[in-house]
């Protein structure tokens, strides 16, 4: 079967580390193919910013009785495409006040966060950039960079709105990293593992939601609430604040250097609802149900990165659903959800998962 | 105990407001026969503009050629912008009357602010706005309009 690869990528995979292995030397071999890697997951950041926010702009226009963008190529389709055009070739506005060093290189950090997190996500079946023992851990601790971008960008356009957005988008993420991590250790004590390929070797019989039940789901909804947060979006974004901050961290930034820093919170955000899929929704797994073997076959026949996708989506449309629907909180009120809710809840909830996986009551 | 109770209850609380919320967006992201934007250029031919929507002025005229307007001129008094010129002229009755009546209606859409005191103060309602919102021009001169149809005579009973 000529699709095979489509179900295991590792057979394609191999197939061109044994081309490029075989034809130089084991260093030239290790840069190419780490050069090869590095353009594809940089097109595939490129081409998912985008249509992320093609599909944000949709969704929000549907949910407000409107059309949304429909003038450029079908259904709007190649619009973000054209504002990225236009953002290209916009004036880079040199701030004669700000630190310059710090001030260009703050959009970079926020890249480079995304970026290295989400190398670690696996999308498919042997489609793994790299598969770090403490995967979970890698991904939590390399996407927390982001803030540091954030929190330069603030400081250095020397901007009292920007300055007060980075100060709320660093107490936020000191909060909501908490519940973030918390959220995780607690399917981390289900799947005994920190690895992202195990835990989503772990699912193969039911994704964790189900196999946890009322724990897991528990988790699911704080890791839903603080990785909207974390991400500085929907009803959390404090940091932008367009009402009262015009836009918070990035009020000094044109052109491109805005550009970025717009991709890169929709690239977060993919990277939330990655985790998110592959921690609580089996990521590329198929929908299994244990004694139901022909409904599993069945579901085996959809490749697996489709899976992966079709639950990612899933989460992304919850996020925005979140954003669309909520008014922005304010930032006493955000902390007292953090502090005094989730927190707490989230301890019981690890005690609670512990307690059943000692007594083995999952499914 | 009752702090207890109160602290559940608000979690509780908050997520159905949520849902109720969240309810609301889902029931019209999945129904977009609601959507109420007008395709504009495409919907050219079907579009219709509601009923007190003010596009420009106009005199409205009878099928035969006949219009309400005396010429009193209220309505250039009352115009903020000088936007309307009545000129009237005065004619000979049968019965050996003067009588003032209205020769031209000048009407400027670009001094135009629809704030609608001419129609509302004119004393024989012989004025009134239009639907027709394309007004664009290649030369402004061409915005100066004049209102009452060459020809056209005030209506019988009109004082």
């Amino acid at each position: 079967m000529t699709f095979k690869f489509l179900y295991d990528f590792s057979i394609l995979t191999q197939a061109i580390d044994k081309a490029i292995t075989g034809s130089m030397s084991p260093f030239w071999a290790m840069i190419t193919e780490m050069t090869i890697i590095g353009v594809l997951i940089l097109a595939f950041y490129a081409v998912v910013g985008l249509y992320l926010v093609y599909a944000e702009r949709k969704v929000c226009a549907f949910m407000q009785n409107r059309v949304g963008p429909n003038r450029v190529g079908p259904w709007g389709f190649f619009q973000t495409i054209a504002d990225l055009i236009k953002l290209l070739m916009k004036e880079l506005i040199p701030i004669k006040a700000a630190d310059k060093l710090l001030f260009n290189i703050a959009p970079f950090i926020v890249i480079i966060a995304g970026f290295m997190a989400i190398a670690a996500v696996p999308f498919a079946k042997g489609l793994h950039a790299v598969d770090f023992n403490i995967g979970v851990f890698y991904v939590m601790a390399v996407s927390s960079i982001g803030v540091i971008g954030i929190l330069l960008a603030g400081w250095s356009s020397n901007n009292k709105y920007s300055l007060i957005g980075a100060m709320r988008s660093g107490a936020q993420i000191v909060s909501y990293e908490l519940s973030v991590g918390m959220s995780l250790i607690t399917i981390v004590i289900l799947a005994g593992s920190m690895q992202l390929s195990t835990i989503v070797e772990g699912q193969h019989d039911l994704w964790f939601i189900f196999k946890g039940h009322v724990p897991a789901i528990i988790a699911f909804i704080v890791f839903l609430i603080a990785g909207t947060a974390e991400t500085n979006r929907g009803p959390f974004d404090l940091a932008e604040a367009e009402s009262e901050l015009t836009a918070g961290f990035h009020v000094e930034y044109s052109g491109i250097k805005f550009a970025f820093f717009f991709l890169a919170e929709y690239m977060n955000m993919f990277i939330v609802a990655s985790i998110a899929a592959t921690v609580f929704l089996g990521g590329w797994m198929p929908f299994h149900i244990p004694g139901l073997e022909g409904f599993n076959h069945v579901m085996d026949y959809i490749p697996p990165f489709l899976w992966y996708f079709v639950k990612t989506a899933f989460v992304i449309f919850l996020m925005m659903w979140f954003k669309w629907t909520f008014p922005r909180l304010r930032i006493d009120q955000l902390l007292t959800l953090e502090w005094k809710y989730l927190l707490p809840i989230n301890l019981f909830n690890i005690l609670l998962m512990a307690l059943m996986v000692l007594m083995g009551w999952y499914f | 105990m009752k702090s207890i109770i109160k602290y559940f209850a608000d979690i509780f609380g908050g997520v159905r407001t949520l849902l109720v919320g969240m309810k609301i967006t889902g029931k019209y992201f999945f129904s977009p026969g609601q959507i109420v934007t007008q395709q504009y250029p495409e919907n050219r031919k079907k579009l219709v503009m509601f009923d007190r929507f003010k596009g420009e002025l106009i005199m409205p005229h009878n099928e035969n050629n006949e219009h309400k307007c005396t010429g009193c001129g209220i309505c250039e008094t009352n115009c903020p912008n000088g936007t309307i010129e009545v000129i009237p002229t005065r004619i000979e009755t049968e019965d050996g009357k003067k009588k003032r009546i209205l020769d031209t209606y000048v009407y400027r859409l670009g001094m135009c602010t629809f704030c609608a005191l001419c129609v509302k103060t004119c004393p024989s309602e012989a004025l009134a706005f239009g639907q027709d919102f394309e007004q664009a021009v290649f030369d402004r001169t061409q915005l100066t309009k004049i209102l009452n149809k060459p020809g056209s005579t005030i209506m019988k009973g009109v004082e």
